[in-house]
C-alpha cells in the first residue's frame, strides 16, 4: 500500500528551529523594503502609509482564508481547489441569513461557522475519503476542482449573477498610524489573528488537536494506536471550511458578492502556503500578511494587475529557492 | 523534497505494454475513425457544427495534455499556458506582419516548447513532485495571462481581433462561417496529434517515458536519462496543445487573456482526458466527446424543459455544474476514466 504522503516527510504546524530565523529575515526584508520606498520611492509618505495599513489589513483576510488551506493539505495532503468557492458559499449563507432573516451580519457569521464545518465534514466523509486509501495527488485535486465548478455554479442558478452587497452594522474609520481604515476591514484582520490563535490552541492543547496532528505526521501509526484517521480527516476538512467561513462572512461588508468573487482567493490562498510552508499555520499567517502587503504597495508602480505579476514573481521563486516555504520543515 | 514519485492514480492498467504489432493496429483504427468522421458534417445540422469544432479543439488541447499528465506522469495544472502561446504568436504575427496562419502554427509550437521545455526544466531541475509541480505549472499559466493583460503590444486587456478577409483564403486560413472545412482542418490536425501520440508512445523515447512515469528511480538506474526524456514528452505536449490555441484563433477569429490564458482553458485541456481515461490513446478523445457537446446538450433541454425541471427555466450555470457532477462522479468511481475503465473489463 502506498500513501498519499511522501513517506519521511515530516509536516509540523509549529516548527520552532528555523521559524524565529525565517520570521527575522522576512521581517528585515520587509522593513528594509517599506523604508526604501519611503526614502527613495519618489511617492508621498502619507500615501505610502495608507497603502502599508491597507496592505496589512487585506493580508489579514488572505492569511484568514489560507489558513484553512493550509491546515487541509498538512493533514490530507490534499491541495484543495475548492476553498475560494467554499468561500463565496459561505458568503452567500451570511448574505441569505441577512436578507432573508434580517440576521445581524456578525450573528450571522457566527452560524455560518458550523454550517461549513458540517458542509466540509460531509465533502470529506461522502467524496474524499473515498479515495485517500490510494496514492496520488491528482484525483482529490480532480475532486475539489469538480466540486469548486458544482459551488460556483450551483450558486449562480439560485442567486444569479448580479453583484449583491451586504450592509455592515458597524461603519466609519478608525485611525491607524495616521492611515485611515475601515471598520470592518479591521474587524476582519482582528478575526483572522483570532482564528489563527484558535487553531493553534485547538491543535496545541486539544486531544483532537493531538490526533491530527498524529496523522498528519504518521496516518498509518495514527491508525495502529486507535486513532480514527478518516474521522480526522473530516474533521480536519470540516474546520478548514469553518476557518473560511469565518473568512467569508467578515469580507461580505467589503466585498461584491458574485459567484466567482472566491475564485481569486484560490489562486492568492495557494501563493500564500507555499510562501508560508504547505502546513504550516504560522506561515499562512506572516505569508498572507506579506502577500497582502506586496500587492498593495506594489500597486503604487504597477498599476492594475501588474501588482499581481508581482506575487507570482514571487511564488516562482519561493517554489524554486525554497520549495518547503518559510515555515516548511526541511526534507 | 524527494523524487517524482510514480503516479499511481494516472497510471493505466498494467498489460498495456504491447508488441509493436498494437501501434499498427492503433493506426488502423485511427484511419477508419478519420474516414467516419470526415462525413460528419453532411449528417450534422449547420447549428451543431461550432459545437463540433469545439469539440475538436477540446480533443487536440486533450491529447496534448495526456501525453505530457497520461504518459509523462507530469500533472500540468497549467496547459493554458501553451495553448495561449500558440494562440497569440498567431494573433500577433498575423495582426502585426501579415505572416500565413500555417506558419505560425509552426512557429508557436516551437515557442511553445521551448517554454514547456523552459517551464519543466526548472521545476524538474529543483524536483518540484506532485502537487508542487502542478501548482508550480499553474502559476506559470497565470503569470502568462497577466503578463498579456499587461503588455501593450499584445493590446492588454482587449485582446487581438484577426482582420476578416473579403475572400476565402487557404494561406490565410480563413473560410466562410459555415465552411465544412472548419471542421475537417482540425480534424486533420487531431488526427495528425493522435499519430503523434501512437509513435511516440511506441517509440523508445516514450517507452522509457513510461517507465520513468511508473518509477523514475529504478528507470535512471538502468541508464535512462530521465531528464532527457521527460523533456521530450514535454515539448511535444506543448507543441500540440499550441496547435490547438492557434486554430483557435483562427476559428472564433479573436483572442484575449481570458480566452488563451484563463484558468478555465487548463481545465478545459485536462477534463476530457480524465473522463476519457488518462494515459490511453483514445481517452481524451472520447472524453471530448462526451464534454464537448454537454453545454449544447444542456441548454437546448433548458428551452424545453421536462416539467419536473421547469424550475431552472432561465437559470444559467447548470451546464458547468453538470459537467462537475460528472468529473466527481468519473474521478470516484472509474478513475481509469470511461475508455480505461471499458478495456480493462473487455480483457478480463
Amino acid at each position: 500500500m502506498t500513501h498519499a504522503k511522501v513517506p519521511g516527510r515530516k509536516r509540523s504546524f509549529f516548527p520552532r528551529t528555523e521559524a524565529a530565523r525565517m520570521t527575522g529575515g522576512a521581517t528585515i526584508i520587509t522593513v528594509v523594503a517599506v523604508a526604501l520606498i519611503y526614502t527613495v520611492g519618489g511617492r508621498d509618505a502619507g500615501l505610502i502609509t495608507q497603502y502599508v495599513v491597507t496592505g496589512l489589513l487585506l493580508g489579514g483576510v488572505y492569511a484568514l482564508v489560507s489558513l484553512g488551506l493550509t491546515l487541509i493539505f498538512g493533514v490530507l495532503g490534499i491541495v484543495n481547489f475548492a476553498q475560494g468557492a467554499m468561500l463565496t458559499m459561505a458568503m452567500y449563507l451570511v448574505y441569505f441569513m441577512q436578507s432573508a432573516w434580517g440576521i445581524n451580519l456578525y450573528v450571522a457569521v457566527a452560524l455560518t461557522i458550523p454550517l461549513m464545518f458540517g458542509f466540509g465534514w460531509l465533502v470529506q466523509t461522502i467524496l474524499l475519503n473515498r479515495l485517500t486509501s490510494d496514492a496520488g495527488h491528482e484525483r482529490p485535486l480532480l475532486v475539489t476542482l469538480g466540486l469548486s465548478l458544482l459551488l460556483v455554479n450551483a450558486l449562480l442558478m439560485i442567486f444569479g449573477g448580479r453583484p449583491l452587497g451586504v450592509e455592515s452594522p458597524v461603519s466609519g474609520s478608525v485611525q491607524v498610524l495616521g492611515a485611515i481604515a475601515d471598520i470592518p476591514r479591521v474587524i476582519a484582520f482582528l478575526g483572522a489573528v483570532a482564528v489563527a490563535v484558535a487553531l493553534s490552541v485547538i491543535l496545541k492543547k486539544s486531544s483532537l488537536g493531538l490526533a491530527i496532528r498524529a496523522v498528519a505526521s504518521n496516518d498509518t501509526g495514527a491508525a495502529l494506536v486507535g486513532v480514527n484517521v478518516r474521522r480526522i480527516y473530516a474533521m480536519t476538512f470540516g474546520l478548514g471550511a469553518a476557518s473560511v467561513a469565518v473568512a467569508g462572512g467578515l469580507m461580505t461588508p467589503f466585498t461584491s458578492l458574485v459567484p466567482s468573487s472566491g475564485e481569486q482567493f484560490t489562486t492568492l490562498a495557494f501563493v500564500i502556503v507555499v510562501l508560508g510552508g504547505l502546513g504550516s499555520i504560522p506561515g499562512a499567517l506572516i505569508g498572507g500578511l506579506f502577500i497582502g502587503m506586496l500587492q498593495t504597495v506594489g500597486s503604487l508602480y504597477l498599476p492594475g494587475s501588474g501588482s499581481l505579476l508581482l506575487v507570482f514573481g514571487m511564488f516562482v521563486l519561493i517554489l524554486f529557492l525554497r520549495p518547503q516555504g518559510l515555515f516548511g520543515a526541511k526534507q | 523534497m524527494t523524487a517524482i514519485e510514480p503516479t499511481t492514480a494516472l497510471r493505466p492498467a498494467p498489460g498495456r505494454f504491447r508488441a509493436a504489432g498494437g501501434a499498427g493496429r492503433q493506426y488502423a483504427i485511427l484511419g477508419i475513425g478519420l474516414i467516419v468522421l470526415f462525413f460528419v458534417p453532411f449528417v450534422l445540422p449547420d447549428a451543431a457544427q461550432p459545437v463540433a469544432v469545439r469539440t475538436l479543439i477540446y480533443a487536440i488541447m486533450a491529447v496534448g495534455w495526456n501525453l505530457m499528465s497520461g504518459y509523462g506522469g507530469m500533472f500540468s495544472f497549467g496547459h493554458a499556458a501553451f495553448f495561449g502561446v500558440g494562440a497569440y504568436t498567431n494573433a500577433y504575427l498575423l495582426t502585426t506582419y501579415g505572416v500565413s496562419p500555417w506558419i505560425s502554427m509552426i512557429l508557436g509550437a516551437i515557442l511553445s516548447a521551448g517554454v514547456g521545455l523552459l517551464i519543466a526544466y526548472l521545476c524538474l531541475r529543483y524536483k518540484l513532485a506532485g502537487s508542487y509541480f502542478a501548482l508550480a505549472t499553474f502559476a506559470f499559466a497565470q503569470m502568462f495571462f497577466l503578463l498579456t493583460q499587461n503588455l501593450e503590444f499584445l493590446n492588454k486587456t482587449d485582446g487581438i481581433n484577426i482582420p476578416l478577409l473579403p475572400d476565402e483564403s487557404w494561406a490565410m486560413l480563413q473560410f466562410e462561417q459555415d465552411n465544412k472545412l472548419y471542421f475537417w482542418i482540425p480534424l486533420v490536425l487531431l488526427a495528425l496529434a493522435v499519430a503523434v501520440t501512437i509513435a511516440f508512445v511506441h517509440s523508445r523515447a516514450g517507452q522509457y517515458a513510461q517507465a520513468i512515469r511508473d518509477d523514475a528511480v529504478a528507470a535512471e538506474s538502468l541508464g535512462i536519462k530521465v531528464m532527457k526524456y521527460r523533456l521530450i514528452t514535454v515539448a511535444l505536449s506543448c507543441a500540440i496543445t499550441s496547435v490547438a490555441g492557434t486554430f483557435y484563433t483562427q476559428y472564433y477569429l479573436f483572442v484575449g487573456p481570458e480566452q488563451a490564458f484563463g484558468m478555465h482553458v487548463s481545465v478545459d485541456a485536462i477534463i476530457p482526458a480524465v473522463i476519457g481515461g488518462v494515459g490511453t490513446i483514445w481517452g481524451p478523445l472520447i472524453g471530448a466527446a462526451v464534454v464537448g457537446p454537454l453545454s449544447e446538450l444542456v441548454a437546448g433541454m433548458l428551452r424545453n424543459p421536462p416539467p419536473f425541471l421547469e424550475f431552472l427555466q432561465g437559470t444559467s450555470g447548470l451546464d458547468v455544474a453538470v459537467y462537475a457532477v460528472l468529473l466527481i462522479v468519473i474521478v470516484i468511481f472509474l478513475p481509469k476514466g470511461v475508455y480505461g475503465t471499458i478495456r480493462e473489463r473487455m480483457r478480463k
